[in-house]
């Protein structure tokens, strides 16, 4: 080597940070270097105040936190509808999230709020579109059309290239875990209370029965309809299916709702 | 022109080594030490520009007073404007008079009305309007429900048998077979009739019996001679037009469990999040009013 090393190191040394004299912060930083177990610490001890910094803020912030006139936790058939929803990865095309730009709003509806997904967990927001949004499919289409376009979409809609679910009217489902699937949402933060709990195979069921007593239902999911949703006797998971994608974005009544414009 | 590789002199070394190899101290390109600080100083201004800063009860709204809300309704409101004009005589018009006048307001609802029709109706009616089993052909001149544009207008604002409008179109065939009304032998005679008085094959005698039948169980709805009644939207049984089908298969099971077929409101009195304005609604009817079936 043609340069000559200043500050040369002393014979036998090892390599990093091995160059006495030079008292700087760098050196202090040798430390850590030189401890993995130290610098584990402290990399996890930086990332945490990071993290925290830029995720505390939003539990707190009044602009990320919008409380809704309207929206409640998911009745239980469409809890058990959603659990389909999830399970057969509708959200692979699907998004449940209208973007607050004019071409979307003008397609599919008003923007999604924050507070129309605060029970969802987790959350269907999606980020790929095969098919279309579906955050404001509830009302768009009659259940008789949800049954022919589940069953075999192509029915309804020649061109469509989405795969066909007829299977899901043969499987009947009777409730028998919703309590559970409630009492696990509401350990992640959803109120269902007591009561709901101690309702929920009445509710799951009366929601398919439009014979039914179905006053208690309505009061403690208002809004909630009540059909038999697939048109045939017991409730399959095509009905459950139905009864959530029929409620889908029509919770907030957006004759009444006024946006808060700092968020 | 040869390479002259060792002109300029050796960079600095860190001073680490390891096996006799060291780690040079290049310094870092000049134009990238720039952008790097400048990219710095951007983000700074960035964060007071545009909201960012969590504060105690809210985040700082930057000095621009950027919000998304504000700038999708501004967007909006912008393109609103600029039809302003157009859609407040949309909204109000007599659209029998849009139609017969034609010119600028007549093209506008019907391009309009087609881009909404794409949309909203096409999963359901086809997207060429042609409909499917179940669903209503709008290009030709049967019309369950009435084909005046006001009509159209009427179906399209209310629709029809569902739960959202209180004033929704509204009727229903009784299940003449699953509710015992008739034997299955009696829907045998009737669907015959049907076939005679829509002109397909039948067996006379059977058809014969099933007049009376018609009569006195169908006749109500469907008319004495079958040509239906659009305000009960009971379909016309003469034409060769189905909306479920003229065979004898389908005919039966039609009158067996009847039909109940459901189309949503449209209006956004009750669909708030989804639901399409007055000018909307007048701009679709007008647009299938004049597809070649408009009365
Ligand atoms: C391979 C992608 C794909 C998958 C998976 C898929 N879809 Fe679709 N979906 C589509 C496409 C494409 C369309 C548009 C054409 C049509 O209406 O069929 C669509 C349309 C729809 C619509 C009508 C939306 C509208 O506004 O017109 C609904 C409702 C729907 N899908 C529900 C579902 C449900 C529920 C599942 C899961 C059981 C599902 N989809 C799975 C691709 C998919
Ligand atoms: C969920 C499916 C569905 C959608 C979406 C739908 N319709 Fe319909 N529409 C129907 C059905 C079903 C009928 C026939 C109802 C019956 O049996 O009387 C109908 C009937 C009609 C009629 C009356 C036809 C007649 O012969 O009187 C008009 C007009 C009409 N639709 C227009 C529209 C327009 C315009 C749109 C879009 C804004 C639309 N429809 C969206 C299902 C739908
Ligand atoms: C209360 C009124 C009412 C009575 C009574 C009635 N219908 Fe209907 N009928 C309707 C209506 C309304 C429809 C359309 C249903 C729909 O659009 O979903 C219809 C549809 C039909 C259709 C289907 C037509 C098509 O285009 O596919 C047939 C066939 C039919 N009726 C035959 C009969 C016969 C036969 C009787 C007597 C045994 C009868 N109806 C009695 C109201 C009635």
């Amino acid at each position: 080597m043609a340069t000559e090393d200043k500050n040369p190191m002393p014979k036998g040394a090892t390599g990093l940070g091995d160059r006495p004299k030079r008292k700087s912060i760098l050196d202090r930083h040798k430390i850590l270097e030189k401890n993995a177990t130290l610098l584990l610490a402290c990399s996890l001890l930086v990332v945490t105040i990071g993290g925290a910094v830029e995720i505390a803020p939003l539990f707190y912030l009044e602009n990320t936190i919008e409380e809704v006139d309207g929206v409640r936790p998911y009745s239980p058939l469409e809890l058990a509808g959603r659990d389909i929803y999830v399970r057969e990865g509708c959200y692979v095309c699907h998004s449940q999230m209208i973007r607050p730009m004019r071409d979307e709003v003008e397609r599919y509806g008003h923007y999604s709020l924050a507070a129309e997904s605060m029970y969802d967990h987790p959350f269907q927001w999606g980020s790929k579109r095969t098919g279309p949004d579906l955050a404001r499919v509830g009302g768009r289409y009659s259940d008789e059309w949800h049954v022919d376009h589940l069953a075999d979409p192509q029915l309804v809609v020649p061109e469509s290239v989405m795969p066909k679910y007829r299977f899901l009217e043969n499987r009947l489902i009777d409730g028998k875990y919703i309590e559970d699937s409630l009492l696990t949402h509401r350990a992640v933060g959803v109120p269902y209370t007591d009561e709901m709990l101690e309702n929920a195979v009445a509710d799951f069921r009366v929601q398919a029965d439009p014979f039914g007593d179905h006053d208690g239902l309505l009061e403690r999911y208002p809004n909630a309809q009540v059909r038999n949703f697939d048109g045939q006797p017991g409730i399959s998971e095509t009905d459950a299916l139905i009864a959530y994608l029929q409620m889908l974005g029509t919770l907030v009544d957006f004759s009444t709702f006024i946006p808060d414009a700092s968020r | 022109m040869a390479r002259q590789p060792e002109k300029k002199q050796d960079p600095e070394t860190t001073g680490h080594e390891w096996d006799g190899i060291e780690e040079l101290n290049n310094p870092l390109p000049r134009w990238w030490l720039w952008t790097f600080y400048a990219t710095i100083i951007w983000g700074v201004g960035y964060t007071i520009a545009y909201p960012a800063w969590p504060m105690v009860s809210g985040a700082t709204a930057g000095v621009l007073g950027f919000s998304t809300r504000a700038q999708v309704a501004e967007q909006i409101s912008e393109v609103e404007a600029r039809n302003a004009a157009l859609e407040t005589q949309l909204a109000s018009a007599d659209l029998t008079t849009i139609s017969a006048n034609g010119g600028e307001l007549y093209n506008y609802a019907v391009q309009g009305g087609a881009a909404i029709f794409r949309t909203n109706c096409s999963q359901c009616h086809g997207s060429g309007a042609a409909g499917a089993k179940g669903y209503p052909n709008l290009l030709d001149d049967a019309w369950l429900w009435g084909g005046t544009i006001e009509d159209i207008q009427y179906t399209v604002t209310h629709g029809i048998r569902n739960e959202q409008s209180p004033d929704t179109r509204w009727s229903e065939m009784p299940a003449f077979g699953a509710d015992g009304i008739l034997s299955d032998e009696e829907i045998g005679e009737v669907v015959q009739y049907v076939l005679q008085i829509s002109g397909q094959g039948h067996d006379a005698a059977l058809a014969g019996a099933g007049e009376t039948l018609f009569l006195d169980n169908c006749a109500a709805c469907h008319g004495d001679e079958g040509l239906g009644d659009v305000y009960v939207g009971a379909p016309n049984l003469t034409d060769a037009i189905w909306l479920y089908g003229g065979d004898p298969v389908t005919l039966t099971e039609t009158v067996t469990n009847a039909r109940f077929g459901v189309m949503p409101a449209w209006s956004e009195e009750y669909r708030t999040a989804a639901g399409l304005t007055e000018a909307e609604i007048n701009a679709v009817a007008t647009y299938v009013h004049q597809l070649g079936g408009g009365e």
